[in-house]
């Protein structure tokens, strides 16, 4: 039997945690022993932005079909899309040393983590390309007589999926039902009523107002001139105070697009709650998760084109030439480690980084395609992944998949062990927050100031936000961490920003450019797993129309 | 002096006496509850407690000056040791491993300074009295106080306050007499250090006092507020709190608060959960058990002589080493864990489960009730249809299923959920005194029907079931025909809230 150490054992005699006596010895600010800062590789990018074009040798050109710029979702899933069709002639281009974008995670002996996106709702029957995915990967088994798909119990998200901390205490649920009066109750019905009208709603055509892809949604102004106002607006246009039903908004914006509900288009709020109901009275679709989050998507599409697929490989520079009267583009890229450039001719591009590269990396892109591409905005996100040699001691209701804190202006925590069913002992929490609140001057800065902060972030500066944010609810959780680690993303997610879905910028940038196809979550203006998978398929199948495949096509 | 602290002086000597035999029926008490075989335990403890008294005795001589101020030193050092024994014994009964250790050492501790205090008391009166005299009435006074002692432990003190809360209430009543000490014996006392001495006594009586009032902040306690009969055993393990108490002739089993079983009718549940299944399984050799690490389940599966292989699943290796650290337990479940053929693994059952592995003949299902989220995964489709993968086609499960008068919901809702996983399902039920009416299900891949017998060999060895009870077993009466419920999946856990809801009404 281990020797218990005097604190434990009066900690064992009292009924309490050592940590809470720990507390009683001054409080002192300790950080984990151990972790460290990831980050994208964002110098290659400012070289790149500064002019840096180094030209292949002759003899490093390589003649392919297809090059896919960017190993992201929506690259991948582009890729998937080739392979499925049968094509091997082609390569996929990514800049990182492993593949995924903000769907990558982590392992460790315990568990695998998400380090960005970390779920996909149940696809609705009209979404067929990523059914196809899914079923492929034995996450749907099959399709229900109506078509809708079943997924296998144990990606569903496990019961219980969401808690919120609010006055001391954990509460089932995200909404902080707990405490609220009359008032609160009465408006988010309001709300919800509200919500289930859009649901329901129709245009002649017989669109959903918001509808996932956002491309198959109505673009009646009744529906598009939402874009025009933002969220807050619209809610207090409806008369509606409750800081409840406000932080529920607001909360909900930070988390699916890294922007509050003052900075995300009304039209991009609305689309949240009404995209993912089927029907009116019905519920939100189901979440499909994994331990690793969408990194076992990441996982199944870069088995499928382990051949093409090359990390580590930084794209400088794309050129459209003719080539005996066939037109081809040239590609030339780095390799991050060695600093050689190689070249490739290929046939057609699916351009699948995020836009706002388009106008360092396309040569000859068009002025105003260039302009359309700087109207693309992006948060800043901040996520921590913490190991914890033992769990929390709980108040309320039991450790969930996502954890919220109501008072804070992190987004909380999920939990990497909830799907696997490891439910004592050691866990992984994954930790995040959008940096999307500096929020004064003009908007180009705003998030341009945000990153900055976040670049200059060091590593006990990260560790400390995470901790003393997490220690609201959990005051003993510094005791408990063995390994803090941190990764700033610098552009996490598209911003659905006032105006910008419905603009003639983001809707055009999608229009391929040549023999050049575009992908990528950002062309949908939110940034949905669901959109990036749905505009790589697509860039997919225009790239293989234009090889002259006839194809049966999954959109 | 004069006559009435003589008196009062006499009185001391039969608290002080009442005082140290309760310390050692205590010691005895607790030894006999948590290590079992109490005539061995309470020879021992007297022995030992004796044997101190004249080594205390003996010691005695060796005190040559201040003699009341020692005497009341020595009372203060009994109030404290004698007044903390109960819990401390506890606590290291659940943390160490050298408990007899501990316990000798208590007992020995205290019998020294219950020892020193008579001869003590007797020189310091000698002076004053004449030696016929002295001798007659503090012996007399000691032996009725042994008498008030023996009399009131049983009838009042344990089963009114416990073990933990007597041993305290002695010591602070040990110490209040060391305080008065100071007052009735003044005149003896040198007058430095006195304000010191009388510091020291009032910080004993605080401190056994404050471990007395704030007792629910000791989880010991409060679970013994909670609990109908004195806790002989506690342990906190990562999983789960183990806690076993003993009344009515028996022990129980409570984890996290909630009854296992009742050593006195556990024959009844087990003999329900295991045999109908070891009945109807074919050719059974290998035997699945999931949960049920206090190895009463596998006693009864060893019964079955064709059974050569028992593998146990149990998340807490607290919980199944048990019986090597309580023996009554090891008595009552026959030493099975022990047993050759059964191999324990302590693994959560929902991660063992999806390993591959071979497959078994029947499988026992005994976890605790779906209480919380964690156990709920338990009882999923999920759980179910990766457990059915491992039996044989002709084998067969037996669910615990909670009780399906008290929780009808909850408990039709593992029955569907068994259903939904492509079980063929019997439900049945027992009656056992400590729970009230039992649920179980008898799930079987292909469909099958009721066993109806016991195999020859086992049926002499059971107390409850035979032929007859085997069929009243699958005999649902009208309130408890089947209610409709969802099924429990893990993305819903419709079960843990059936639970939740239908035991609260009922408590």
């Amino acid at each position: 039997m281990p020797r218990l150490s005097r604190r434990e054992l009066l900690a064992g005699a009292i009924g309490t945690s050592a940590g809470l006596l720990a507390g009683c010895e001054g409080r002192v600010r300790t950080l984990p022993p151990s972790g460290e800062i990831l980050a994208p590789n964002h110098s290659i990018g400012h070289r790149i932005r500064d002019g840096f074009r180094p030209g292949p040798a002759s003899d490093r050109w390589q003649e392919t079909d297809v090059v896919v710029i960017g190993g992201g979702i929506s690259g991948l899933a582009a890729a998937w899309r080739l392979r499925r069709e049968g094509l091997e002639r082609f390569v996929v281009l990514e800049l990182e040393s492993v593949a995924g974008g903000t769907s990558r995670s982590g392992k460790s002996p315990l568990t695998a983590y998400p380090w960005g996106a970390h779920y996909v709702p149940v696809p609705m029957p009209e979404n067929r390309s990523l059914i196809a995915i899914l079923r492929e990967m034995g996450v749907i088994e099959r399709l229900s007589p109506d078509g809708a798909p079943v997924v296998a119990e144990q990606h569903l998200c496990r019961d219980p999926g969401e808690r919120v901390f609010i006055d001391g205490t954990w509460h089932e649920g995200l909404y902080p039902s707990a405490g609220a009066r009359p008032h609160d109750l009465d408006e988010l019905r309001q709300f919800r009523a509200e919500i289930a009208r859009w649901v329901k709603w129709r245009d002649a055509k017989g669109r959903r107002a918001f509808a996932i892809p956002v491309s198959t949604s109505s673009n009646e102004p009744e529906v598009t001139s939402l874009d025009s106002i933002s969220i807050s607006e619209w809610i207090r246009r409806q008369g509606w105070s409750s800081p409840r039903l406000l932080w529920l908004i607001d909360y909900s914006c930070r988390d699916d697009y890294g922007a509050t509900s003052a900075q995300t288009s009304a039209w991009a709020g609305l689309f949240y709650f009404a995209s993912r109901v089927r029907a009116a009275d019905g519920e939100s679709q189901s979440l499909i998760t994994w331990p690793e989050g969408n990194g076992r998507l990441v996982q199944h599409f870069s088995d499928r084109v382990r051949p093409q697929l090359r990390c580590g490989l930084a794209v400088v520079d794309v050129a459209l030439k003719k080539v005996r009267d066939a037109q081809t583009i040239e590609i030339t890229a780095v390799d991050v480690q060695t600093g050689e450039a190689v070249g490739f001719r290929a046939r057609r591009a699916v351009f699948a980084a995020p836009q706002f590269l388009a106008p360092h990396l396309i040569r000859e892109l068009p002025k105003d395609r260039q302009g359309y591409a700087r109207e693309f905005e992006y948060s800043p996100w901040l996520v921590a992944n913490l190991h914890l040699r033992e769990r929390p001691r709980e108040r309320g209701f039991p450790l969930s998949w996502d954890n919220v804190l109501y008072d804070s202006r992190s987004l909380g925590y999920v939990t990497a062990t909830h799907q696997t069913g490891i439910d004592y002992g050691p866990t992984v929490l994954t930790w995040y927050s959008a940096l999307c609140d500096d929020g004064s001057g003009d908007r180009d800065r705003q998030a341009s100031i945000a990153r900055q902060r976040l670049f200059d972030m060091t590593w006990p500066e990260a560790a400390e936000i995470v901790l003393s944010d997490l220690e609201r609810a959990h005051p003993e959780i510094r005791t408990l961490v063995e390994r803090l680690d941190v990764m700033k993303w610098g552009h996490a997610m598209v911003r659905p920003r006032t105006g910008f879905v419905w603009s003639q910028a983001r809707r055009t940038a999608a229009a391929a450019f040549g023999p050049i196809h575009f992908a990528g979550t950002d062309l949908s203006g939110v940034a949905l797993c669901e959109e990036a998978v749905y505009h790589g398929v697509r860039a997919a199948e225009e790239a293989l129309a234009g090889l002259g495949r006839s194809i049966n096509s999954l959109m | 002096m004069n006559r009435a602290p003589f008196f009062l002086l006499y009185l001391n000597v039969l608290v002080v006496a009442t005082c140290g035999l309760v310390y050692e029926l205590l010691a005895g008490t607790l030894a006999s509850y948590v290590l079992g075989d109490s005539v061995t335990q309470f020879s021992l403890i007297i022995g030992v407690y004796l044997s101190a008294l004249g080594v205390g005795a003996w010691l005695s001589r060796f005190i040559d000056e201040s003699l009341a101020r020692s005497f009341i030193e020595v009372e203060l050092g009994v109030a404290l040791v004698g007044g903390a024994s109960a819990p401390l014994l506890f606590l290291s009964f659940a943390h160490l491993s050298w408990f007899r250790l501990a316990l000798f050492g208590i007992v020995l501790l205290i019998g020294t300074l219950v020892g020193l205090e008579l001869p003590l008391l007797m020189r310091i009166l000698k002076d004053h009295l004449d030696f016929r005299d002295l001798v007659s009435r503090v012996l007399a006074f000691d032996y009725l106080g042994a008498l008030v002692a023996s009399l009131f432990f049983p009838i009042f003190f344990v089963p009114r306050l416990g073990l933990v809360r007597t041993s305290l209430v002695f010591g602070i009543l040990n110490a209040a007499i060391g305080l008065w000490g100071t007052y009735l014996l003044r005149p003896l006392l040198p007058k430095r250090g006195l304000v010191a001495l009388r510091a020291r006594a009032c910080l004993v009586v605080g401190l056994l006092a404050i471990a007395l009032f704030k007792a629910d902040a000791l989880t010991m306690l409060a679970e013994e507020n909670t609990l109908p009969h004195p806790i002989v055993y506690a342990k906190s393990s990562p999983y789960q709190r183990i806690v076993i108490t003993k009344g009515q002739g028996g022990f129980q089993l409570y984890l996290n608060g909630n009854l296992q079983f009742n050593s006195t009718d556990e024959y009844r549940y087990h003999e329900a959960l295991v045999h109908p299944a070891l009945s109807a399984a074919k050719s059974l050799r290998r035997v699945l058990v999931l949960g049920g690490g206090d190895g009463l389940a596998v006693r009864e599966i060893l019964k079955h002589s064709t059974v050569d292989s028992v593998t146990l699943v149990d998340l807490d290796p607290e919980m199944t080493s048990l019986p090597e650290r309580f023996a009554p337990l090891a008595k009552l479940n026959g030493n099975s864990l022990a047993d050759p053929r059964v191999h324990v693994i302590n693994q959560d059952a929902f991660l063992w489960v999806q390993e591959p592995g071979t497959t078994f003949d029947a499988a026992i299902v005994d976890f605790p009730d779906p209480g919380t989220f964690s156990i709920g995964k338990l009882y999923t489709t999920r759980f179910f249809r990766l457990l059915k993968s491992r039996i044989s086609p002709r084998g067969a499960v037996a669910v615990q299923c909670t009780s399906p008068l008290v929780a009808p919901q909850a408990y039709w809702c593992i029955i569907r959920t068994l259903e939904a996983a492509g079980f063929s399902v019997h439900p049945y039920h027992v009656a056992v005194p400590a729970f009230g009416i039992w649920g179980f299900a008898l799930a079987t891949p292909q469909p099958s029907s009721v066993p109806s017998d016991i195999p020859a060999d086992v049926a002499p060895q059971l107390r409850f079931l035979d032929r007859t009870a085997l069929a009243a077993l699958f005999q649902l009466p009208i309130d408890l025909h089947r209610v409709e419920t969802e099924v429990n999946r893990l993305d819903n856990q419709a079960l843990v809230r059936y639970y939740d809801a239908e035991w609260r009404k009922w408590d």
